[in-house]
């Protein structure tokens, strides 16, 4: 069935038991929204010399936009931002394939698991909602902290 | 889980085996072989083929650009595009057919009086000192244009309130409306609420201080009758795409005397008398409103809309979704979980009903009730303030029409209990 390859075990599983949900300390805080459904998103960054030491959220959403926040924190959380950066980026290109990709596990992991969601047009923003908050937040917080920037 | 058929004992309905055979993109099967079930006509309806039909015959015999050139083409084309008008005319009982202005939709209709408004002379001209009156449950369309202009002229917007069960709260109308107010404007039905507002109410108390009353009928026109002399208001906007016509084209009714004093907004080919270098004069209404070539084909669309819907009577078709309503709400308040946002109740309802499911999150319940070929649409509705007052992220809209049928309803009820187990 095809809507199996959207709402996969792994992404209700997410969504039922968000990874690191909630706002902690961080060192930049953006807010994003999705205008077309009204998800909303308050993320934080928190940064430790050039790794990612936290990223803690607030959202309400879709089952899609809720499960990949949870993602996210399990992929960057502990990563250099340089890697964590090309996770994101990996992420963005997954999301854009169309349902082309399957997405390199090496480098996904559980995010993998979006591929299907590539296929839905109208989806595409729920899971790149809380990826496109953190994106801003970590640029943010390298801004002002600009002797980490390398 | 049992599937209880008493939409067959429901009284009011249409034939709609017949009207559904007009409607070709109705046999449509989805993902494979699943029947289309369309709930999602408070975003836009379906066109019947007496619709599609009057386009291309339109554009395959009769297209040419209207009022000018002396050729025959150029004479039909004016003559289909001016006959729609009359059409128009007729279907809101207008006292004449040049207070019909023709738009791209109700939005673009709504922006119109806005701006005619901002530019107009006393005693209309929305100024610093003026108050603009508008109620939380509006579209978007019907908020951000008056945003805009109390922004531009100091004027204060005020609004309505909502109460807890999905009615305009007017007990402090007194307060509302004021010796300052220019202009009250409001939604005749709620596109997300489904609620009916009462008009005779708003209206009494707009004219005791000689505000104008700008009415939203783009939720109501497709679905009742709608008689412009009989709300009393002084301007009615409305949209074809809702009301089996194509998209681009909408309508502003306007009071003569004051689509002869106000002026106009957009400038261009159509809308003049005289043009030197230094200044023009203007074509009298409704032509002074419609600047550049208009939307004519879809116009032409409108007209044989407005033919279909009245060759089987709005008042049938207003029965006929009061039966699917009542039904509907009746079939949803047995889910579990299910709250609808708005009136529980049929009674000055409109065909649009609002819920939300437990927490499932609206974009589920759209994404799996899509996967049985249920269309319904998810999100604010472009009418976020509402969601907002009660306090929900989004809510799930199921939206009925002539052709919708008490099977519909029925796999719509089967289709969120699919949702419930797939997400419990």
């Amino acid at each position: 069935m095809k809507l199996d390859s959207m709402y996969q075990e792994i992404i209700l599983d997410h969504y039922r038991n968000p990874h690191g949900k909630g706002l902690r300390e961080g060192d930049a805080e953006v807010h994003h929204v999705n205008p077309t459904c009204g998800d909303e998103i308050t993320l934080r960054v928190k940064l430790d010399g050039a790794t990612v030491a936290d990223v803690s959220y607030e959202s309400q959403g879709c089952s899609i936009s809720q499960a990949s926040a949870s993602v996210l924190n399990d992929l960057v959380v502990g990563k250099s931002v340089g890697e964590a950066q090309a996770v994101q980026e990996a992420f963005l290109q997954l999301m854009q394939s169309k349902g082309q990709a399957e997405g390199d596990e090496e480098v996904l992991e559980d995010a993998v698991a979006f591929a299907g969601v590539s296929k839905y047009p109208a989806r595409v923003k729920c899971a790149l909602l809380s990826w496109m908050a953190w994106k801003d937040a970590t640029a943010k917080a390298l801004g002002e902290q600009p002797a980490i920037n390398d | 889980m049992t599937t209880t058929h008493t939409g067959s004992a429901l009284t009011g309905l249409l034939d709609t085996d017949a009207i559904r055979k007009d409607f070709p993109v109705l046999q449509r099967l989805l993902h494979d072989d699943k029947p289309l079930v369309y709930l999602d006509n408070a975003a836009t309806s379906q066109k019947p083929r007496q619709v599609l039909e009057a386009l291309n015959a339109y554009y395959e015999r009769h297209n040419a650009n209207v009022h000018r050139g002396v050729h025959v083409l150029a004479e039909e084309a004016t003559a289909l595009y001016e006959g729609a008008r009359d059409k128009v005319a007729a279907f809101v009982n207008a006292p004449s057919r040049d207070e019909v202005i023709f738009t791209k939709n109700a939005s673009e209709s709504l922006n119109l009086v806005a701006n005619m408004l901002g530019w107009a002379d006393e005693p209309y001209r929305v100024d610093a000192d003026a108050e603009i009156v508008i109620t939380e449950m509006e579209h978007h369309s019907n908020i951000v244009p008056w945003q805009l202009l109390s922004q531009r002229t100091g004027a204060k917007l005020k609004w309505f309130g909502l109460t807890d069960e999905g009615r305009l709260d007017l007990s402090n109308i007194d307060e509302l409306i004021t010796e300052k107010t220019k202009v009250v404007s409001f939604t005749l039905v709620s596109n997300l609420l489904g609620t009916l507002n009462p008009v005779e109410a708003i209206v009494r108390k707009a004219q005791s201080v000689g505000a104008l009353v700008v009415i939203d009928a783009s939720q109501a026109a497709p679905h009742m009758v709608l008689d412009v002399q009989a709300l009393e208001a002084d301007f009615v906007a409305f949209t074809g795409h809702k009301m089996l016509a194509p998209t681009g084209i909408g309508v502003l009714w306007g009071r003569q005397e004051l689509l002869e004093d106000l002026p106009p907004f957009l400038g261009g080919g159509e809308m003049i008398e005289t043009v030197t270098m230094g200044s023009s004069t203007y074509a009298p209404a409704p032509h002074k409103f419609e600047a550049g070539t208009p939307p004519i084909a879809q116009a032409v669309g409108l007209g044989a809309a407005v033919d279909y819907l009245s060759a089987i009577g709005m008042d049938k078709i207003a029965a006929h979704e009061h039966a699917i309503t009542e039904y509907a709400i009746e079939r949803l308040l047995e889910v579990p979980d299910l709250r609808i946002i708005g009136p529980r109740t049929a009674v000055d309802r409109g065909a649009a009903i609002s819920f939300t499911l437990g927490d499932i999150h609206p974009h589920d319940v759209g994404q799996v009730l899509d996967e049985q070929g249920i269309a319904v649409r998810v999100g604010h509705h472009c009418a976020r303030p509402v969601c907002l007052r009660y306090g929900i992220p989004a809510t799930t809209r199921a939206s009925f029409y002539l052709y919708s049928t008490p099977g519909e309803v029925d796999a719509l009820i089967d289709g969120l209990h699919h949702v419930r187990n797939f997400f419990g």
